[in-house]
């Protein structure tokens, strides 16, 4: 058998599994409070509260949107396909839920006695998982919205086709500058590449492409054409109702964690803080943590100021603009590095 | 007849000279950063939401409420005559009258007659205030409560002892100049 990748595994079986539920409960623990934080925050920047009902300040919310989504009752439209449309919010998630897995929280301690690396896993080909997976996470949306029978899913399902293929080309070779000024794939490697200086000061338009098509891939606005509710009522996910829709909530905001989190990485060094500081070692997943929550504000601050692109402006911009901007930065990059 | 000549109705849309692809990427980007600072304004400003049930508007005196039927304060009878112009001056039909003769021994308002039915339907009232502009003892005032729902249709008809009732003023009035 080939291998694909280096994956290193120096851990014991336990503390694999042990370390992946804890990531699982971890994110899936904080997916609700960023719900409710980015509703919260939309609202202040529209001049009001947001939720501030339910609980505390509001942050029962989403606890009583779930319970809310998990009492309904599991409807189907008779124009669409049993089997797929209820595997393609499955898809979404689990595609969402595998990709965290790559995420760095930290650097490797000693834990109980035994070398512990604070990530799922490090594989040699870091970021390639991830688009591969977000390739995979694609068919979620694309079965969802042809598997619904409704104009409206379809409509929508095939933006985002068109939308999510364009904008992958761009993301990839963003960080392409990246990948060749740290000689590794290896997301730990990337972090441990950026003790001198972080990655986004000499690859700054190479961040700023990779920000802008994260955008379009986590079909955020000003690039959610996909779910463009004006238009398409609520795009691919228009036919689904509680756990489903949830699933699809839960997988959008799963990659926004990703997508911050490889931003993070890739861009803000990790687990490592500015001004020479030298945490101990329990200290970095926090760092992360802090890091992907600033680039979650920043998403959200987008998505409170600009308005939805038009869907022609949307393609010439990721071919026309973003495309020879990466290739640019890419070209670059190689010469600087080679010379 | 005449062939259809598409020269006529077209319009030329004048447009601005475009900027190009490097001032136009710079312009773009640079009102981009314009409107992430508009957006960054309005969390520094905080809300502006009134937390409805816990804080009220305030109204204006002026402001047309729930109805009030008044009495005169030294003798306590009601200003009312059930006269019926307020009924007849209602455009919605909303309000009904049924008078009474005063007795010596039952003396309830201050002229020869007095209502002895007064209701408002609540869910038809428009509040335009005709009713208090059409009478002509002050009998009929309306007031600042603006909190009227309720659970079922008959209980939005008031009675003449409702309205007759020292209103709870749970609506805060604004002040001089507010």
């Amino acid at each position: 058998m080939i291998a694909f990748a280096n994956v290193n595994y120096f851990e014991p079986w336990w503390v694999q599994i042990l370390k992946s539920i804890v990531i699982f409960a971890v994110i899936f623990a904080i997916l609700p409070i960023l719900i409710v934080y980015e509703r919260k925050l939309l609202g202040r920047f529209q001049g009001r509260y947001g939720p501030n009902r339910v609980g505390p300040f509001g942050l029962m919310q989403p606890l009583a949107e779930i319970v809310k989504f998990a009492m309904k009752e599991p409807m189907r439209p008779t124009t669409s396909i049993a089997y797929l449309f209820r595997l393609a919010p499955v898809i979404s998630i689990i595609t969402a839920v595998g990709a965290l897995a790559i995420i760095p929280w930290g650097d490797v301690q000693h834990i109980f006695g035994q070398k512990v690396g604070l990530y799922g896993i490090d594989v040699s080909i870091g970021p390639l998982y991830v688009f591969a997976l977000a390739g995979i996470s694609f068919y979620g949306i694309m079965l969802g919205g042809w598997a619904s029978g409704s104009k409206y899913s379809f409509l929508g399902s095939m933006r985002g086709a068109a939308q999510l293929i364009s904008y992958e080309v761009s993301q990839s070779l963003s960080i392409v500058g990246v990948l060749i000024t740290a000689q590794t794939l290896s997301l730990t490697g990337i972090v441990h590449a950026q003790a001198g200086m972080w990655f986004f000061i000499p690859q700054l338009a190479g961040f700023l492409v990779f920000l802008v098509a994260s955008f379009a891939e986590t079909n955020r606005a000003p690039f959610d054409l996909i779910e463009a509710d004006a238009e398409l009522v609520a795009g691919y996910f228009t036919e689904y109702g509680g756990t489903p829709f949830v699933a699809y909530l839960f997988a959008e905001y799963a990659n926004m964690i990703v997508v911050s989190g490889m931003a993070v990485t890739i861009f803000f060094g990790g687990w490592l803080l500015p001004f020479g500081l030298h945490p101990p070692g329990w200290v970095d997943p926090f760092v992360v943590l802090a890091k992907i929550l600033l680039v979650f504000t920043f998403f959200v601050w987008i998505r409170a100021t600009l308005p939805r692109l038009r869907y022609d402006q949307l393609m010439s911009f990721g071919w026309k603009i973003l495309l020879p901007l990466a290739t640019l930065n890419l070209l670059v990059t190689a010469i600087v590095v080679v010379s | 007849m005449t062939p259809y000549d598409v020269s006529e109705d077209v319009i030329e849309v004048v447009r601005s000279p475009s900027a190009g692809p490097i001032a136009g990427a710079y312009r773009v980007f640079g009102e981009t950063l314009r409107g992430l600072k508009t957006t960054f304004a309005r969390i520094v400003e905080g809300p502006v939401t009134i937390q409805y049930p816990e804080e009220k508007t305030p109204v204006y005196p002026r402001f047309r409420g729930r109805h009030r039927l008044n009495r005169f304060e030294d003798t306590g009878l009601e200003k009312c005559v059930g006269c019926s112009l307020c009924a007849a001056a209602c455009p919605a039909d909303c309000i009904r009258v049924v008078a009474a003769e005063n007795t010596p021994e039952n003396r309830i308002s201050a002229g020869e007659r007095y209502a002895a039915v007064y209701e408002i339907n609540l869910s038809r009232c428009i509040f335009c205030g005709y009713c208090e502009v059409a009478c002509p003892f002050d009998a009929i005032t309306m007031g600042h409560d603006y909190e009227l729902s309720d659970y079922t249709r008959s209980d939005l008809i008031f009675t003449k002892e409702m309205l007759l009732a020292e209103a709870i003023e749970r609506t805060p009035l604004r002040r001089e100049g507010e």
